[in-house]
């Protein structure tokens, strides 16, 4: 069991990666920067298939698998060992990370080609890929914590990749600072784990809850901490403002860490955490709330955004909301399977909306697109399957999940009706945006400058992860796809013993219930459900809207004048979080802590001490005239005093 | 005939390390000032003398020596530095030898 011994080997090749390049790439030629951090990606990749080939012939009583490798901090009963763990969530979550990660890395090669800080860029990249195993692999909290923070330091030193550009560079701070919220209550969290467990490693907290010792209400607060770690990560309701912002950095950037891995981080640590949701039914409802709204809110913003990575970007809101639907209606797998095929195409929707930018010379205005189907043919079809997968068309990856999802909310004892809804009114408003893109991307008359804009397919090493993501996006979702007529659905099959070994009783028998194959006619109510026909309506209605009558938008824009005004300025939500907390903040920061504590107190003291000082010397200083008389006097001054105390003391008797 | 008590000798002493030190600060020639710490440093030479006769002890007897023999050291470099100032500044006050200061 090579590897299953040395977990290590998988985060260390990425880190070495970082390392060299980092270190050393400055000077060095494209080709050996990519020959690094690509071979170290790929060489984690095959780390990480070989650990899953050995995974399988693991017996199940040793899964989880738990390396142990060092001994971090020991202060009292906090005890925190470097250990990693790998279980079914584990793999799926790695398979994820890892390949998605490696195509990423082989398409930034074409698509940063002519970017200054190239081996920078990679540097970050790889030293990414380290944080973000660490945390999936991670089997205590505070090792989770390590890559937490790890991936958002590199979110912010990736989008703020051209820090030269002040909108990219306040777009970092702003995706740092907002997580960062989310973080505190993560962090609160953590302490409060420990606090009620004695303990931050997982299987040692799960097997305390099967003891169920714990009052509810404890771990309510705790789910409700972590939740808010969680929201800050995968940029839910109210602290999603920070994604869209992010797509200032480069495009590979956004596709890897703001779509396909890190801000699913927050869906990872929840579905990681399932034994303790699953006994708070009070957090639950927040998190399946939080998700639904979500789903809807930053779907509504999405249709009249004319930014194509925007568009992509507040659909990335809207499908994390999906995945704590998912999660907060108890079925984590759902949310653990759209996680993964979401990772496949939005992944490639966001390769080829940079193969698009690349094309046009980096022109992100949708409305300046049009009819590059023809020029740009592989970008083309790979987005239109994504484009189908995103959508919920029968047949491809996220029509599995989705429908899976949307499922489990009306199904099942924790079935809610309004959650539901929110959630297939937002199916429909995803399709209709994402057709939206395609059609003004790639169809009707060019709206560009044909003289100075010479629009041409990229280069191989863009295509190819395009071509390989497609086909993800395709079957990525169909282990669930037996499932639909009757049979059994393997993905959650799969997932099974992470999500019911330490299930509070009464979950896992409704789980028991909720998923019992029910008849054959699972197929026809599926095909023809609610989430499919949404999915076709939303998609018959960008037609219309953008191939049938380009007018009409417009027309609908005028008429409805007020509600576009409201979703093109996105709810005015920044403008309010400007005016209530930052104006404030910035108001208390510069009146009371700055010219207030900063320079009033402080300075004053420091200041002050120092004036003292000199003022003293000024005095002290006119002693030393220079004349020697003057110093005899003193001299004298000095023996007649020592004198006198003497003799004082001598004749008080107190010597 | 009686000895002289020891405290005629201490009075003496004191005296002369008294007119020794108002010298050292009152007067401005330089080889005055010079001659005032002579006078304090045989001030108190006759102390020790004066308690060593007392006690019938040689310690202070001994240490008398010391300062004589520190004295004239004193005296040849002291007195080399008052010619080299003379020669400097044609002026022997110690008023003007205030250089060294701030």
């Amino acid at each position: 069991m090579p590897i299953l011994d040395h977990l290590w080997v998988i985060l260390v090749l990425p880190l070495a990666g970082a390392a060299i390049n980092g270190l050393l790439g400055k000077r060095w030629p494209q080709s050996r920067v990519n020959l690094v951090a690509v071979g170290s990606v790929t060489l984690a990749f095959l780390a990480v298939a070989e650990l899953v080939r050995e995974f399988w012939q693991l017996p199940s009583e040793q899964i989880p698998f738990v390396g142990n490798y060092f001994t971090w901090m020991v202060a009292g009963p906090f005890r925190v060992d470097f250990t990693l763990q790998v279980d079914q969530l584990t793999v799926v979550m790695l398979l994820t990370v890892a390949f998605v990660g490696m195509l990423i890395h082989i398409y930034s090669t074409g698509y940063m080609a002519h970017e200054g800080g190239y081996y920078r860029f990679f540097s970050y990249l790889n030293l990414f890929m380290f944080f973000m195993l660490t945390l999936v692999m991670a089997a205590n909290l505070v090792v989770m914590f390590v890559g937490w923070e790890g991936v958002g330091l590199c979110s912010y030193l990736l989008i703020g990749f051209w820090f030269l550009k002040k909108s990219a560079a306040d777009a970092g701070k702003k995706a740092f600072i907002t997580t960062r919220i989310g973080d505190f209550g993560f962090t609160v969290g953590v302490l409060l784990v420990f606090a009620t467990f004695q303990s931050i490693d997982f299987g040692t907290i799960f097997q305390a809850l099967a003891a169920n010792s714990v009052s509810e209400a404890t771990l309510t607060i705790i789910c409700i901490l972590l939740f808010a770690g969680a929201v800050g990560k995968s940029a839910q309701l109210p602290l999603y403002v920070w994604l869209p912002d992010a797509m200032e950095g480069p495009t590979p950037v956004s596709a890897l860490i703001h779509a396909a891995t890190m801000v699913t981080a927050g869906v990872y640590m929840v579905a990681r955490m399932n034994p303790l949701f699953s006994r708070a039914p009070i957090a639950m409802l927040l998190v399946a709330v939080v998700g639904a709204v979500t789903a809807f809110y930053a779907a509504t913003i999405g249709l009249v955004q004319t930014d194509i990575k925007k568009v992509l970007a507040y659909s990335t809101v809207s499908q994390l909301g999906y995945m704590f639907l998912a999660c907060g209606v108890g079925s984590y797998s759902a949310g653990i399977f759209h996680l993964m095929t979401h990772a496949f195409f939005k992944g490639l929707l966001f390769l080829a909306a940079g193969s698009v930018i690349h094309a046009m010379g980096g022109e992100q205005n949708m409305m300046k697109m049009g009819g590059l189907a023809k020029k740009t043919p592989i970008t083309f079809w790979t987005m239109l399957i994504a484009t189908l997968a995103i959508a919920g068309i029968p047949g491809f990856a996220g029509f599995f999940s989705k429908d899976k999802i949307l499922e489990v909310t009306h199904a099942g004892s924790s079935g809610n009706l309004v959650l539901w809804f929110l959630g297939v009114a937002g199916a429909g408003l995803t399709s209709f945006y994402m057709f939206r893109l395609v059609f003004l991307t790639f169809f009707g008359e060019p709206r560009y400058d044909e003289h100075h804009i010479h629009v041409h397919e990229s280069p191989k090493n863009m295509t190819i992860p395009l071509v390989i993501l497609a086909v993800g996006s395709i079957f990525g979702g169909w282990f669930a796809a037996p499932h639909l007529v009757g049979g059994p659905d393997y993905f959650d099959g799969f997932l099974k013993p992470v999500f019911s070994s330490y299930a509070p009783p009464s979950m896992s028998e409704a789980a028991e219930a909720g998923i019992a194959p029910s008849p054959a006619s699972e197929l026809l109510h599926a095909l023809t459900g609610w989430p499919v026909i949404v999915a076709v309506v939303g998609l018959l209605v960008a037609w219309w809207f953008y191939i049938k009558n380009p007018e009409a938008p417009k027309r609908l824009a005028t008429s409805l004048h007020g509600l576009y005004t409201l979703l093109l300025n996105k709810y005015y939500v920044d403008e309010l979080y400007r005016a209530v907390i930052i104006r404030p903040l910035l108001w208390i920061s510069t009146n009371v802590l700055w010219h207030g504590v900063d320079e009033g107190l402080i300075d004053g003291i420091v200041n002050g001490s120092a004036r003292v000082a000199r003022a003293a010397g000024g005095r002290l200083r006119e002693l030393q005239s220079g004349n020697t008389r003057s110093y005899a006097t003193w001299v004298l001054i000095g023996v007649v005093g020592f004198t006198v105390l003497l003799l004082a003391l001598f004749v008080t008797g107190v010597h | 005939m009686s000895i002289i008590p020891v405290s005629y000798y201490l009075v003496l002493s004191a005296v002369l390390f008294g007119l020794g030190v108002i010298a050292f600060v009152f007067k401005r020639n330089i080889i005055t000032v010079f001659m005032s710490i002579e006078l304090m440093l045989n001030a108190v030479n006759l102390a020790f003398v004066a308690f060593a006769r007392a006690h019938n002890q040689l310690d202070g007897l001994v240490f008398v020596f010391f300062v004589i023999v520190v004295a004239a050291a004193e005296a040849a470099v002291g007195l080399a530095l008052v010619i080299m100032i003379a020669q400097n500044r044609q002026s022997l006050s110690v008023e003007r030898m205030n250089h060294l200061k701030f």
